[in-house]
Parts: structure tokens; sequence; C-alpha cells
């Protein structure tokens, strides 16, 4: 077990580097003098100059990949032009509204969808099973700003339930934290409550025809045992999977429920740092953005020997 | 329960219907039968003739599609078909138990086999942890399990198929039913397993007095344990009586048809070829898996080891074994679909064991395969006409010609010529398999090699392929290569007979001297757990 995620650990650097040569080449295989295009439309030749200096363009490119990513893995992330302070500092100070989001998230999906997935695949053909499938098709095909401005308007604006747009810190009321978590949440969470409820009709499904399922029936346990007891946790794998994928999808959907719901977070620097141009702020956002999956992944791996006893690494 | 004599199961007329657009109306119809306590009584029949259906409806288990439609199903008197939900899960495990036919997918893989059986006492008794905990132990060690404590603990896929099926037997039988219901409990098993399996269940209800339906298609399995027999027919019973009575003296066409089916234990004297040409000769052939992988100790799986066969035209040599023994690996390293590790394979003349893809392609012709599964060995989308021609069609033969040859071999294998254009879905299992044969055939192949070719079919469908392939192998002067794990089939089809255990020949010679006088320890023991080998099924010319 160690062993395997000193292995997964390990094999995480070549992914990773691949990755940082990808971040460190786009500045410099954007059109032009990335000097030019940090500085600006109205900036001098000599301020172009200085930018050139600062960022060490005249080395060859192999020093200045080697002092780039010898910097970054010293958490030197470099400092944000737009932003004015380190590109570290940035993130720290951004990274909770994510975190926040993501987490509620994740929690509001997984508590809803897999019991649904459940009852669904139990009720086969039934009504509930034919209104989850049809939810399903609907989250996945209403794009993510849609649902956000209709739970606004519906809860902010007629209802007047929850606050519109903004974000309070966890720290400072958590009462207020949570009005303000509530509409971006369950925003984000339909595209995800969609796929991980299809992911656990489908695997529940395919469980319920196994022998140990009739086994199990054979016993005399009731249909709950049954279904909690002997099917879910013969179905987690592809569902735990699946929300390992989904975190990526998440990553993406956070940068649009973000800007919908004015969240101070990380998918909002990223846009706002991408229309400023801003690189080493998109650098750093990207590089930990690959950090975070890879670790989910990693985790997501360990957790299949905890449902499913035949799974050793 | 007050009366002794009371039969524990009683069967009153039973029907049960099909959904609509079946090919019958009814899965049972009209079944009657008893079971008394103490008793071992056996359903009898192919597939399809409803016998697990109607163990299906004894425990309430029956799918959804299926419906009971008329009679009763008495357990110590009371109407199981009448009961509810409820009750019949209180029934389920105290009074009626099943096994089941695959021990490796009937436990929940991700629960310890002690937690499994725990879950019955838990929803049954009122007993207490360490209580349900001491009646574990001792089941598992009833049901002759080594160290039970190792096994209350062990998750299923650590232990072997005979294992398994202990604890299967352990769980249904932990809280003494009155009936216990055995579908094809040791159909999956090996031989040697399947005897040690059909003991302890005739020993646990002999000192329990367990009424036991015993559900399976295989008439030496019959002979072994059964006290009565129930013939069954699609959904009707065809006759019932006392073991010895149904297997020495049936009345009905049917029962005689099928117990003359069964193929004899004592090969036929058939006559060596010792003057013939060899097609094939294996020389020390081996194949060893291993699996090295970063930062783990090597595992090495010696699947063949020194494995020496010749065979020569016109003849069958058959391999035996069980499975695990390495006699695919080596039909496999033969064909060249897996590539042995050491040794040669000499077709005619030619070495082929390290041939390279390129060089072995005008070879691959001679050799070809008939495999176990009619069902999933061809192509559903695929017509059975393309699916013969393709081959030939590859080695260059015309369209029409190929056609050509594939009606001539539809007649041969005595299916309708007419028929190519339909696809497999259309065919029953020994059909299909008669069709795979033609595909072999169709690539004018020297070496026929039948991987348990007929152990997926019905031993009246198994009779019919089996004397056709003997008859193709007569007629074309072929070689044939008989792997198979049935003893009886073997005796029936087989030149010479090489024994495989754990990758090595352990014994090989004509079939009459391995059968007749087994020198092999091994082979001894493989033939003395051969179900029914003290009865010579008749040949009842109906």
């Amino acid at each position: 077990m160690l062993d395997f995620i000193a292995r997964r650990l390990v094999a995480i650097i070549p992914v990773l580097t691949v990755v940082a040569v990808f971040v460190f080449l786009m500045l410099r295989l954007t059109p032009g003098d990335p000097a030019a295009v940090i500085a600006g439309d109205n900036a001098t030749s000599d301020q172009i100059a200085d930018i050139r200096e600062k960022l060490g363009l005249n080395e060859p490119i192999w020093t200045q990949f080697a002092i780039w990513i010898g910097n970054v893995l010293q958490g030197n992330f470099g400092e944000s032009f737009f932003f004015k302070k380190t590109v570290a500092e940035l993130i720290a100070q951004r990274v909770e509204p994510t975190l926040a989001l993501a987490t509620c998230t994740l929690l509001f999906a997984v508590s809803v969808s897999v019991p649904i997935g459940v009852l669904a695949a139990y009720r086969q053909g039934s009504l509930f099973d034919r209104l989850v499938m049809a939810f399903a098709v609907m989250g996945f095909s209403v794009p993510g700003f849609v649902i956000g401005y209709c739970l606004i308007y519906i809860f902010a604006i007629e209802l007047g339930w929850l606050p519109v747009q903004g974000y309070t810190r966890i720290g400072v009321n958590f009462g207020a934290f949570l009005e303000r978590m509530v509409l971006p949440s369950l925003t984000l969470s339909v595209g995800f409550i969609a796929l991980i409820s299809r992911i656990t009709r489908a695997s529940v499904l395919e469980v319920l025809n196994e022998d140990y399922i009739r086994t199990a029936r054979a016993k005399g346990l009731s249909n709950r045992v049954v279904l909690m007891r002997h099917a879910l946790r013969n179905a987690a794998v592809p569902i735990l999977t699946v929300i390992g994928l989904g975190i990526a999808i998440l990553i993406g959907g956070a940068v649009v429920t973000e800007s919908v719901f004015g969240l101070p977070g990380l998918g909002r620097l990223t846009v706002e740092a991408v229309l400023s141009r801003d690189f080493p702020t998109i650098q750093t956002v990207i590089l930990m953005f690959s950090v975070v999956y890879v670790v989910i992944n990693l985790l997501i791996d360990i957790s299949y020997t905890i449902f499913d006893p035949r799974i050793r690494y | 329960m007050s009366e002794a004599k009371q039969p524990v199961l009683e069967v009153r007329n039973l029907s049960v219907t099909l959904p609509k657009g079946a090919d019958r109306e009814f899965a049972v119809d009209k079944v009657n039968f008893t079971v008394n306590p103490g008793e071992i009584v056996c359903l009898v029949g192919e597939s399809g003739s409803g016998k697990s259906v109607i163990a299906f409806t004894v425990m309430g288990l029956l799918a959804k599609a299926l419906r009971p439609s008329s009679g009763e199903i008495l357990l110590q008197g009371e109407n199981v078909l009448a009961a509810d939900e409820t009750r019949l899960r209180e029934l389920r495990c105290t009074r009626m138990s099943m096994i089941f036919q695959e021990p490796m997918t009937a436990l929940n893989p991700v629960m310890t086999c002690g937690d499994q059986i725990d879950e019955v006492l838990n929803t049954h008794t009122k007993l207490d942890a360490p209580q349900r905990k001491a009646k574990i132990i001792a089941i598992l060690d009833r049901v002759r399990l080594p160290e039970p404590e190792r096994i209350y603990a062990s998750y299923p896929h650590q232990l072997s198929g005979g294992q398994r099926q202990r604890i299967i037997i352990a769980m249904a039988l932990v809280l003494d039913p009155v009936l216990l219901i055995a579908d094809e409990p040791t159909t999956a098993l090996d031989v040697t397993t399947q005897a040690e399996i059909l003991k302890l269940i005739a020993e646990l209800q002999e000192g329990q007095g367990t009424g036991v339906l015993f559900i399976t298609h295989d008439f030496g399995v019959v002979a072994e344990i059964a006290h009565r027999v129930a013939v069954l027919r699609w959904g009707e019973l065809v006759e019932m009586g006392p073991t010895e009575q149904i297997l020495s003296k049936p009345q009905q066409a049917y029962t005689k048809m099928l117990i003359s089916s069964v193929p004899s234990i004592h090969p036929q004297h058939r006559g060596a070829r010792k003057d013939a040409i060899t097609v094939l000769r294996t020389e020390k052939l081996g194949k060893t898996y291993s699996g090295a992988g970063f930062f783990q100790k090597a595992r090495v799986v010696k699947a063949a080891v020194d494995v020496d066969l010749d065979i020569r035209k016109g003849e069958t040599l058959g391999i035996v074994g069980e499975s695990g023994s390495g006699k695919s690996t080596v039909a496999r390293c033969i064909a060249r679909l897996i590539d042995p590790t050491e040794g040669k394979v000499f077709l005619g003349d030619t070495e082929i064991a390290t041939m390279t893809p390129s060089r072995l392609r005008p070879h691959r012709r001679k050799v070809q395969i008939v495999f176990q599964d009619p069902y999933r060995s061809m192509n559903p989308r695929i017509t059975v006409g393309e699916f013969i021609i393709e081959g030939p069609m590859n080695f260059g033969l015309k369209r029409e010609e190929a056609l050509a040859r594939a009606r001539k071999l539809m007649e041969t294998v005595r299916l309708d010529p007419n028929s190519l254009d339909r696809y497999p879905h259309q065919f029953s299992g020994g059909q299909r398999q008669r069709i795979c044969i033609a595909r072999a055939l169709a690539m004018e192949p020297e070496l026929l090699i039948a991987d348990e070719a007929v152990s997926a079919l019905d031993v009246s469908v198994q009779k019919q392929v089996l004397e056709l392939l003997d008859e193709i192998r007569q007629r074309l002067n072929l070689a044939v290569l008989f792997i198979t794990h049935d003893l009886r089939v073997a005796a029936q089809i087989c030149d010479y007979v090489a024994v495989m255990s754990k990758g090595r020949v352990v014994e090989y010679g004509s079939a009459e001297q391995v059968f007749g006088s087994p020198r092999d320890d091994y082979t001894k023991a493989l033939f003395a757990a051969a179900p029914g080998r003290h009865w010579e099924f008749g040949n009842f010319a109906a």
C-alpha cells in the first residue's frame, strides 16, 4: 500500500513536468514579443526592454525554463502584472471561496445523487426512474450560467430568500457565508448530480443482476439491506471514479459560477488574469489546478481499496 | 411438527406462466411431486426444462417476468405461494435454504465470509455477537473448512471454488432448515471437488434429516446422490420414481433417450493407427507467465511444463484435466493463439513455436479451433455464411467458391445450406456448435482442436455433436485434439488420452490403457471422483 502511494507520487513528477513545460511555453509561444504582450499596447520600448530584462527573456530558452522552474519549486511564482502583488499572495487570498464552493458542491451533489441513483435503479422503469433520467439529460444540457441566473431570479429576486451575489468569509460570519453559498453550490451541483446519479443508477443496476444479490435475497434479508449493504458497496468503484473525474468539471464550472455570483475565487481570478494577460497568474493557476487534479485522482484510487478488498496495490 | 412423515415439500399442480412471446406458454406446466424428510429428490432435465424455475418459485425468488399461475407449494403444509414478502423472508434460510450453481459469484466479494453468514443469524435469530460467532465457527467446522477462524475473516476471493461452495452450504444450513434446494451446486466445480461436495451434502442432510431438492442435468450426479428422480422436459414432469428404477428401467421414450445419451466411462476399442503420418508433435512445450512490476516481486506461473504430445492423421488425442491443469494453455500454444515460452511445436515437419507472425500466417490455416461456448464464439452481427467464408477468403478463395464450400459444409454438419444468410441468434446452441465446426472445416485444416467443444451442450445434443465430430474425423482423416474435463466424453471419443495436472502431463497412453488401468495416482483419484462411475448407463433403443 505505502509502496503503491510512493510509486504513484513518483509518477506525478512526469505528469507535472509536462504541464510545467506547456505552461512555460504558453508565454513564450504567444505570437510576438512576450514582453510587448505583457507591457500592453501603450508601453514604450524602454518599458518593454525593462520587462524583457526582468523576465530574463534575453537568456536562452533552456536557461529561462531552468530559472522559472527553480523559482516555482521554491514557491516563488512571480509577480502579477495586473494586481501588483506576488502571485502566491494573490492565490492565498482567492483560494477560500473556491475551496468552499467546491466542498459544498461536492457534499451536496454526492448526498443527493447517490441516493436518487440507487432508488432509480431499484425502481427501474418507474415514474421516479424516468424523472431522474429526464433530470440527468436536462442537467447535462442546460449551461451553468442559465441555471445560475434562473436560481437568482427565483430565490433572490422574486422570493428574496437569499442574497443575489457576493461572498462573506467563513471566519467573519458563518450564517452569512452559508447564505451566500447556497445558490452557487446548487448551480454548480446540477451537472454534477446529473452525472453521478446516472452512473450510480447504471452501476447499481448492473450489480443487482449479480448472483450474490440473489444469495442475499435467499438469506431472507430485507430489500433495504440488500440494496444498501450488498449492492451499493459493490457498485462503488465506478461511482468513485466518476466523482474524481467530476472534480475536473467542477473546476471548469467554478469559473462560470463564480462570475455569475460574484465570488472572489480562483475561477474569477483566472478570468481576470486571462482578460488582462497576466501571465504569471495564469501559469500558476493552471499549475495548481493540475496538482489538485492529480492528487485527487490518487486519493480516489486509494479509496477503492476501502470499498473493494480485492483491490490491493 | 406433529407427524414425522409429513413431506417437507409438496408441489401440487404447479404452473408458472412465461411472458407473452416466449416459445411456449408455461415455464412449468402442472407439476406434482413431494420431498420427504431425509430424502434427496433430483430434478433432472435439459436446459429450458423448467427445473430451476421450480426451485426459484419455491424460494419466492422468481424473476418478475414469471408468474406462478396455478397450484400450491406446501412447505411443511404452509402454502408459500400464498405467503407475503415478509413471511417469505422469515422462511428463507430458517426453514428453506438454497445453494447455487456458481460459487465464484454467489458470495458478495466485498464482505468477509464470516460477516455474510452472520447476516443470516442477525436477521433471523436474537443471538448476541459471541453466540453468533460461536455458531458460525461450529458450522464452518461442520462443512469441513480448515481453520474456521481464518476462513471467518477471509474474503471470498481468497478461497477456492470448493471452499466457497462450502461457505454457501454453511450459510444455507446454519439454521438447520427442513428443506435444502441445491441448484446445480457442483456443475461449476472440478470433478474431485464435486465428489467432496456431493459427499458433504449427503452427510449433512442425513445427519439432520433435511429434505433436499437437488437440481442437475448430470445423470452421473443423479446416480451418485438421488433417492428419487423426477425427469422434466419443457416444463412438464415426464417421469418420476426411485433412482434405481428410473436409471435401469425407464418407461418414457424421452427418459430412455436421455439416459442412452450419457456417454459410457469405459472406452470403446478403436484400434490404433500407428502407421499414419504424424500431423502434430510437441517437444518439451512450456508456457510460463511472469508478471514483474516496477518495485514488485516477479510472480511466475508455470501454466504448462515439458509437454510432449503427438497426433497422427485420423486420430483423436484427448487432453483431460481439471481447471488450471494447463490443458487449454497447451491447445492455445499449439494453435499459436498464445506464444509458448519453451519447447517446440512441429506441424508436419515445420517448427512453428518460434515462427514470426508473418511467416506463421500461411500455417494458421492448418490448425483450427472449435471453442467451448457457442453463444459467445460467434459474432452476433454477421450472418452464418459470412462467418464461415471469412477465413477461406482471407486465404485467397473467391467469394463464390467460398460460399459453395460453405453450402457443402452445412450439409456435412447436417444443417440446411439455405440458412447461410441467417444470424447466430436464430440457431440453438447445438446448431451453433455445428456451425463453428463447419467454420473450422472451411479452412481445410490438418488439425482440429476442440476446446471443451461439447461441455456447454445438453447431453442429448452433446451426443449428436460428438458423433458428428467423430464421423468427420473418419471421413476427412483429420487429426483431432480434444480438450475436455469430462471423463465420459473423453472415453468415448479419444484414441489416446493425456492426463494433465498442474501444467504437466502425468499420464499418456491409449484410451483403453489409461481408463482401464491407470498408473498415476492423480489419474486414479480423478477417475475415482467421476460421479456415477459404478453405474453403467444402459442403451435403451427407443
